[in-house]
């Protein structure tokens, strides 16, 4: 493959490859724990769903149920299966039963594992179904109109109220928006539940609940007909809860989640083993999907600094990547991500973050790169800030990325006013149309500072990587490879929601999603 | 008859600067010039930029201009205006609380530190309640600092502790407890709706309940923060914008001699 920066092949193959090692041994990990949250995602996935008069939602209600009768480690689905078989009732109506205490699951007759896998199979199978043709109907929307061109232009609403974020977003929309991104409620992340119905009380967020994902769906389908494209819907598959938003999202159409495999222990502290195993459900569902997963890389670099940490970004966006691909995840779903967070008064800035960009363009071809915007070093001064963000959309055009999360001039002000994001999609088009195909145009100097850059990042991510290799992922967590943060094995949020898995355990949707059922 | 128009002299320019009557300068002394966009819920046209002048002059601004507008959605019309401000302020009159300690280097304080109070000052920060911001206390304690000013990790003369983003203000007062902390160092960025009045509020009615708000420097720092607000809250200081480790380390190494001396 050709390398404007002259890149040395043999030294992406190496550092894939620790990575691709990396990633074995913490799925050889994974395969034998379970969570909380994987089982309540299963519950959801069988079709459980609302919430019991104390407002806390059935797929809780029946996993605590079976959790302090002491057997969960059989999973769910063999239990739900098996009051199947005794009760002829639905899972959602096996649910009620166990939130009215009429039942208890695990004190009636236990049926033998095949006669169960068997009864669960047909909800499993309808429930595949209807995640399929979410997904067939994406793509046939896409092809019968049309869809943004790359990079997508990515914004957010944020104002708590689901209502008044459909406002934002279609005004958004209108304005040439690709993607609109929700952000959640301060604290979700941290909830072992996802809350239920439509909301309109949250700080700095809405909450990610079903019935919000609907609402905000069914306005973006509705202005995506009116303008003869497909508008993409974001939200937040992280936090304790990451595969249960994961199957809400791909229930209800969701089109891009964020979905980072470490985001949640380095920045939520959020237990790593808890991370570790949900993520892996998540993503199966994520993949299954047709959801493009954005990566969180760009916050290694607001914590640390992005000129000297820019390798952990490459390093971890391999880590990303292998883990994805384990998870059934194709390439063309991965929005792996990175930042152009330099201090703007760093000399040649711009040409170091224009080799970061150009350096994942090359490694990740086929990635959707998920591009972030300068926040670190914004001020409040917004005029600057404009200019700032223009030098990033003219990065992101000259190495062709992804997604185009826009920066805002009022970055570190407010959430944006619809003025904000009407200004940031305007600044955006302007760079990409008027600098369209630069990139063709362009090469690098041979051994010039952009060159010369990108080796120095690749060797260090190597390194790097060849580091976490011999130690493996958990210890180098511990040690703080990463953004500047050390967190322990057994520290954290969420450790007592894992669990070893018995023999007998088994997760119906894991096989169905990676195995035949993909096309 | 002469044309005002080649009458480059104007003798009307008024070059008054009177500290009692003070007005937004653009480019002559008084005119009084202000930019300023917005937003209004109307239809895009011509009644969308007579109200936006109307409301202009009823901000107490003179000869409205708008010099772009634009359509952001159906019903919502965006400008960029301009006026003249008709009203003055007093400067003289003008009483800032401010935190009072002279600001040193890194050097000086860790200097200032071994010599007057003679032991290692003991500092925790964090970013308390559901906030998950950590720019804001990183920029003071993290090692490296922010734009030039390293953090008080880095300095010689402080123990410092970071406990990161969504802290309890029950832990963050337990772990002060268990470290013998000198110093509380609070930071708040997401400041929606004014959730961090009752969180700081919330932090000090602990510390009180605990019998240690007298034991402690309390600070507490962030873009919507300042020394005032932090008084009226019980703290001893707060920070606002543009505050550096070397403003929090001066006023921290003063504080502590103040109180011992």
């Amino acid at each position: 493959m050709n390398s404007k920066l002259g890149l040395d092949w043999k030294k992406v193959e190496e550092a894939r490859n620790y990575a691709k090692n990396i990633a074995i041994d913490v799925q050889n990990f994974v395969e034998k724990y379970s969570t909380v949250s994987v089982e309540r995602t299963i519950c959801r996935l069988l079709g459980i769903d609302g919430v019991n008069p104390d407002e806390i939602p059935l797929p809780n209600v029946v996993v605590e149920h079976i959790k302090e009768n002491k057997v969960l480690n059989n999973g769910v689905a063999y239990f739900i299966g098996n009051a199947m078989i005794e009760y002829k009732l639905s899972p959602q109506e096996i649910a009620e039963k166990v939130s009215a205490q009429e039942i208890n699951l695990t004190k009636i007759k236990m049926n033998s594992y095949e006669d169960v896998v068997a009864v669960i199979k047909p909800i499993v199978e309808e429930s595949v179904l209807k995640i399929k043709k979410n997904r067939k109907y994406r793509e046939d929307f896409i092809e019968n109109y049309s869809e943004g061109e790359k990079p997508y232009l990515y914004v957010i609403v944020a104002t708590g109220n689901i209502y008044e974020d459909v406002t934002q977003a279609v005004a958004a929309a209108k304005q040439g928006a690709d993607v609109i991104a929700v952000i959640r409620t301060t604290g979700q992340s941290l909830l072992d539940y996802v809350p239920y119905g439509a909301t309109t009380e949250g700080f700095g967020g809405t909450y990610a609940t079903q019935e919000n994902f609907r609402i905000m769906r069914k306005a973006l389908d509705e202005v995506g007909e009116e303008l003869g494209r497909y508008i993409r819907l974001c939200n937040y598959c992280s936090g304790l809860c990451m595969p249960e938003i994961a199957a809400m999202g791909a229930f209800e159409r969701l089109d891009v989640m964020l979905n980072d495999a470490l985001y949640g222990i380095l920045f939520r502290d959020i237990n790593m083993q808890r991370t570790i195993i949900d993520q892996y459900f998540s993503r199966v569902i994520n993949g299954f999907a047709g959801v493009i997963i954005n990566t969180g890389e760009d916050n290694y670099l607001t914590t640390a600094d992005a000129f000297e940490q820019a390798h952990t970004v490459l390093a971890s966006d391999l880590i990303n990547e292998q883990l994805a691909l384990i998870a059934g995840i194709p390439e063309e779903q991965m929005g792996l991500g990175h930042a152009f967070e330099m201090d703007p008064e760093l000399k040649n800035g711009f040409l170091y973050e224009l080799a970061q960009a150009q350096m994942l363009r090359e490694i990740f071809p086929k990635a959707p790169l998920k591009y972030m915007p300068p926040t670190k070093f914004m001020t409040g001064n917004i005029f600057r800030g404009h200019v700032q963000d223009a030098l990033f959309n003219q990065i992101a055009i000259m190495t062709n990325q992804g997604i185009q999360l826009l920066g805002m001039m009022t970055e570190a002000i407010h959430t944006p006013f619809m003025s904000d994001r009407y200004l940031s999609i305007e600044n955006a088009r302007y760079i990409f149309n008027n600098m369209k195909d630069i990139s063709s145009e362009i090469e690098f100097k041979e051994d010039g500072i952009i060159q010369q850059r990108a080796k120095t990042v690749l060797s260090e991510a190597n390194e790097l990587l060849k580091k976490v290799n011999e130690e493996g992922l958990f210890k180098s967590l511990e040690k703080g490879v990463f953004a500047d943060v050390k967190r322990p094995f057994n520290g954290g949020k969420g450790l007592n929601g894992v669990f070893e898995k018995s023999e007998k355990y088994f997760n119906p949707f894991i096989e169905s999603m990676l195995g035949d059922d993909r096309k | 008859m002469s044309g005002g128009l080649y009458n480059t002299h104007n003798q009307n320019i008024d070059k008054t600067l009177d500290m009692k009557k003070i007005k937004p300068y653009g480019d002559t002394m008084n005119d009084g010039k202000i930019q300023m966009s917005f937003t209004l819920p109307v239809p895009y046209g011509e009644e969308a930029v007579e109200a936006a002048k109307q409301l202009i002059k009823k901000m107490g601004l003179e000869n409205p201009q708008i010099v772009y507008y634009k359509e952001l959605n159906k019903g919502f019309t965006f400008f960029n205006a301009y006026g003249d401000c008709t009203h003055t302020v007093d400067f003289t009159s003008i009483k800032v609380p401010k935190v009072e300690s002279n600001v040193m280097s890194m050097e000086d304080t860790d200097k200032y530190i071994k010599e007057k109070i003679g032991r290692k000052v003991i500092v925790i920060g964090a970013s308390t309640g559901t906030d998950a911001h950590t720019v804001g206390i990183d920029a003071i304690m993290n090692m490296k600092g922010f734009a030039g000013h390293y953090g008080l990790e880095r300095y010689e003369m402080f123990e410092a502790y970071n406990l990161g983003s969504q802290v309890s203000n029950e832990d963050f007062v337990a772990k002060a407890i268990e470290l013998n902390a000198d110093v509380l160092l609070v930071s708040q960025t997401v400041t929606q709706k004014n959730i961090h009045i009752a969180n700081l509020t919330n932090l000090v009615e602990i510390l009180e309940a605990e019998g240690l708000r007298e034991k402690v420097i309390l600070i507490c720092g962030g873009a919507r923060i300042n020394h005032e607000l932090a008084k009226e809250l019980g703290y001893d200081a707060g920070f606002g914008s543009n505050s550096f480790a070397d403003n929090v380390a001066s006023y921290i190494a003063n504080e502590m001699y103040n109180r011992i001396k």
